[in-house]
């Protein structure tokens, strides 16, 4: 155990070298290139197990990590924005194919216009993939999930991706608790799915099917991605007991007595960490996963508490309906017999979350306009 | 080679599977598979194999197959060498076999990037000179002056067929060669140079197809043999992108352009000025290869 200063993209790269990995392919973009670089430096020293392949494109790079997984190894890649929006088809696949592939991706906004803040749309984009989703909210969140992920990927055979802010978190120094090889390891252990391709065995793998194979193969999906909370507990125990900490699906700081709570996903809820003192009566539910979806957990955290008004902060939009997190969370609470409301503060283009915001929005009567949806350029 | 001296032990192929009457595509892979051996891993991109190969469980093929998407096969070609490697399995042979698409459009930017990175693999492209799969749309392989349904009457064709083999010439390939139906014993001897090489392998099979060229189903062979008799496509190899050899010369003077595109319906309506363009680029591009050829035997 120690504590090193690294930014989030090097305490990803740092977890990927702890649990060893056969394959690492990537392609650099803007946030995540630090991480490539950082895994190439690990590889120049040679304390990289496996090897580091540059390719083409990003498109080629999960395509590589397809193939190598479908081959019986373990691989990483990592990426952001536009390179994950090219990666789409394969994203797809690689689910489909029950493949336990780990990717990083920085959130990056996606143009027309250019643009490097940090909109979560990119990784949200990818909701419908069958790609397990989890997002950091801090260095340490990202070494300690990258960790994991390699666990959860490959017992539920499901790809998963670990996503962190670009810059707020990719190029931010934080102390971060870097174990060592050793002790990841023991936590970890060697790959143990099994190979898709077998020389010598003929297979006809993922060829032509019918649509009601795909429905029973979805359907296998779904039902073993809804495994994941009580496996994340069991990972949870386990690492808590190896590293002396240990992650909830849903976060929360609720101060005794509150009804109101900001949801947060990533960086931002580290600045509502912050701010909370300064927010009368407000409580801070953090959300760590966005696929599955955490519907009994946040259920649980809203009855438990009786919270009656939910302020999601969504750095995204899906233009024409509004914050993505916030559509999830209605949908989720509807059946609630006294569902929360919930209102929206979308920061699409990743713009920062402050302490003025929050404030103008919990002071406000429920008698404007704006009161439900709050855009933040108002303020 | 005759068929009588084919031995019908090693045949890596199922009878029954679901390619047309006469596929030339069916038959690379006939040859491809058995001449390679049992320890091959074969990586599948979107084409006419993609049925070929049958519905899972079923299979057509005695060694496993992992399709992949279509603008994939170069990368993951590349992955599960890796992956192989990984699990020491490096004796495996892996094979990408990909169409005219997957290798000359969507497929051209994983095929060099795979080349330029010089990775451990062969590449199989079973070249039918257009989207046969899908029923006949024009590909950049597709010949000056072919129909096609998407140039159908009175469209046809604009524009060369790109030269799939001077793009891999120019990454240095350490081998890349051309090959047809009509000569296993080159295809044979070729995939088997190829088998014996590290690095990165590019075999380019011209695959007559019958629905989709407009020819008898048991004429394929005698269309593949034509093709090469004229100069359309000349079966030769290149190593490391500067040694090249020309393993079936052509026979132009006995043999008429006219006589080849004849058999195929795709060139019906091909009149003497299109006609004349073509032979030109045949001749041309023949002429170039010749000269490739003097240059290299002069060295050695």
């Amino acid at each position: 155990m120690a504590f090193q200063m690294i930014s989030g993209s090097q305490a990803a790269a740092t977890a990927v070298q702890r649990v060893g990995v056969d394959l690492v392919a990537a392609y650099p973009i803007t946030p995540q290139t630090a991480i490539v670089e950082t895994l190439a430096d690990f590889s120049a020293k040679g304390e990289l197990t496996g090897e580091f392949v540059s390719v083409e494109s990003e498109y080629a790079a999960l395509a590589c990590c397809n193939g190598a997984a479908a081959a019986g190894a373990r691989v990483f890649t990592a990426t952001a924005s536009h390179g994950l929006a090219y990666m789409h088809e394969m994203i797809h696949w690689c689910s489909g194919a029950r493949l336990p592939i780990v990717m990083v991706n920085v959130n990056r906004t996606i143009g027309a216009p250019w643009c490097l803040d940090p909109d979560q749309g990119d990784s949200l984009s990818q909701r419908d993939t069958g790609w397990l989703q989890l997002y950091c909210a801090n260095a340490q969140e990202v070494f300690d999930t990258v960790i994991q992920a390699f666990v959860i990927a490959e017992e539920l055979l499901l790809p998963c991706m670990v996503v962190f802010d670009g810059f707020y978190i990719s190029h931010t120094y934080e102390a971060v608790d870097v174990a060592d090889e050793d002790e990841v390891r023991k936590l970890v252990g060697p790959p143990v799915f099994a190979p898709q391709v077998i020389p010598g065995q003929p297979g006809n793998m993922h060829g032509l099917s019918t649509g009601e194979t795909q429905l029973k193969l979805v359907k296998d999906r779904h039902q073993e991605m809804l495994k994941l909370p009580r496996l994340f507990n069991e990972i949870n125990r386990a690492f808590e007991k190896q590293f002396g900490r240990s992650y909830n699906i849903v976060e929360t700081q609720i101060p005794v007595g509150a009804k109101r709570a900001i949801v947060a996903v990533g960086a931002t809820a580290e600045t509502v960490k912050w701010a909370l003192p300064v927010l009368a009566e407000t409580g801070l539910i953090q959300l760590r996963l966005f696929r599955p979806f955490p519907t009994a957990e946040i259920r649980q955290v809203i009855e438990e508490n009786e919270i009656t008004e939910l302020v999601v902060v969504d750095r995204n939009c899906s233009v024409g309906m509004g914050g993505i997190f916030a559509q999830e969370l209605r949908s989720a609470l509807y059946e609630l017999q006294r569902p929360p409301l919930v209102r929206s503060l979308i920061l699409a283009g990743g713009v920062d979350l402050t302490e003025k915001m929050l404030l103008e929005i919990l002071q406000s009567t429920g008698n404007e306009e704006n009161f439900a949806l709050r855009w933040g350029d108002e303020f | 080679m005759r068929i009588a001296e084919l031995n019908r032990q090693d045949e890596m192929i199922y009878p029954g599977h679901n390619a047309c009457p006469g596929c030339g595509a069916a038959l690379a892979v006939r040859y491809l598979t058995k001449t390679l051996g049992k320890n091959i891993a074969l990586v599948l991109t979107a084409s006419c194999w993609s049925i070929i190969s049958g519905m899972p469980p079923l299979t057509a093929l005695k060694c496993p197959i992992l399709h992949c998407p279509f603008p994939s096969a170069g990368s993951v070609g590349s992955g599960v060498r890796r992956g192989l490697d990984a699990r020491g399995l490096y004796d495996t042979t892996v094979v990408v076999l990909a169409g005219d698409g997957g290798t000359f459009d969507i497929g051209l930017q994983a095929l060099s990037g795979a080349a330029q990175r010089n990775e451990d693999y062969i590449f199989v492209c079973y070249d039918n000179e257009a989207y046969m799969n899908t029923g006949m749309q024009t590909s950049s392989a597709t010949p000056f002056g072919a129909r096609t349904n998407t140039a159908p009457y009175p469209l046809y064709k604009e524009g060369e067929k790109k030269d799939i083999m001077q793009i891999m010439a120019a990454h240095t390939v350490p081998y890349a060669a051309t090959a047809t139906v009509a000569f296993p014993a080159d295809l044979e001897e070729k995939l088997k140079i190829a088998q014996s090489i590290r690095g990165f392998r590019f075999i380019h099979i011209l695959a007559p197809c019958p629905p989709g060229w407009g020819t008898e189903s048991a004429d394929t062979i005698e269309v593949s043999r034509l093709a090469v008799a004229t100069g359309f496509f000349p079966l030769y190899e290149v190593r490391n992108g500067n040694e090249w050899r020309l393993t079936v010369p052509a026979d132009m003077k006995s043999v008429s352009l006219s006589e080849y595109l004849g058999k195929q319906r795709r060139f019906k309506e091909m009149d003497d000025r299109r006609l004349k363009k073509l032979q030109h680029e045949i001749n041309r591009d023949y002429e170039r290869l010749l000269d490739k050829v003097a240059k290299f035997s002069a060295e050695v």
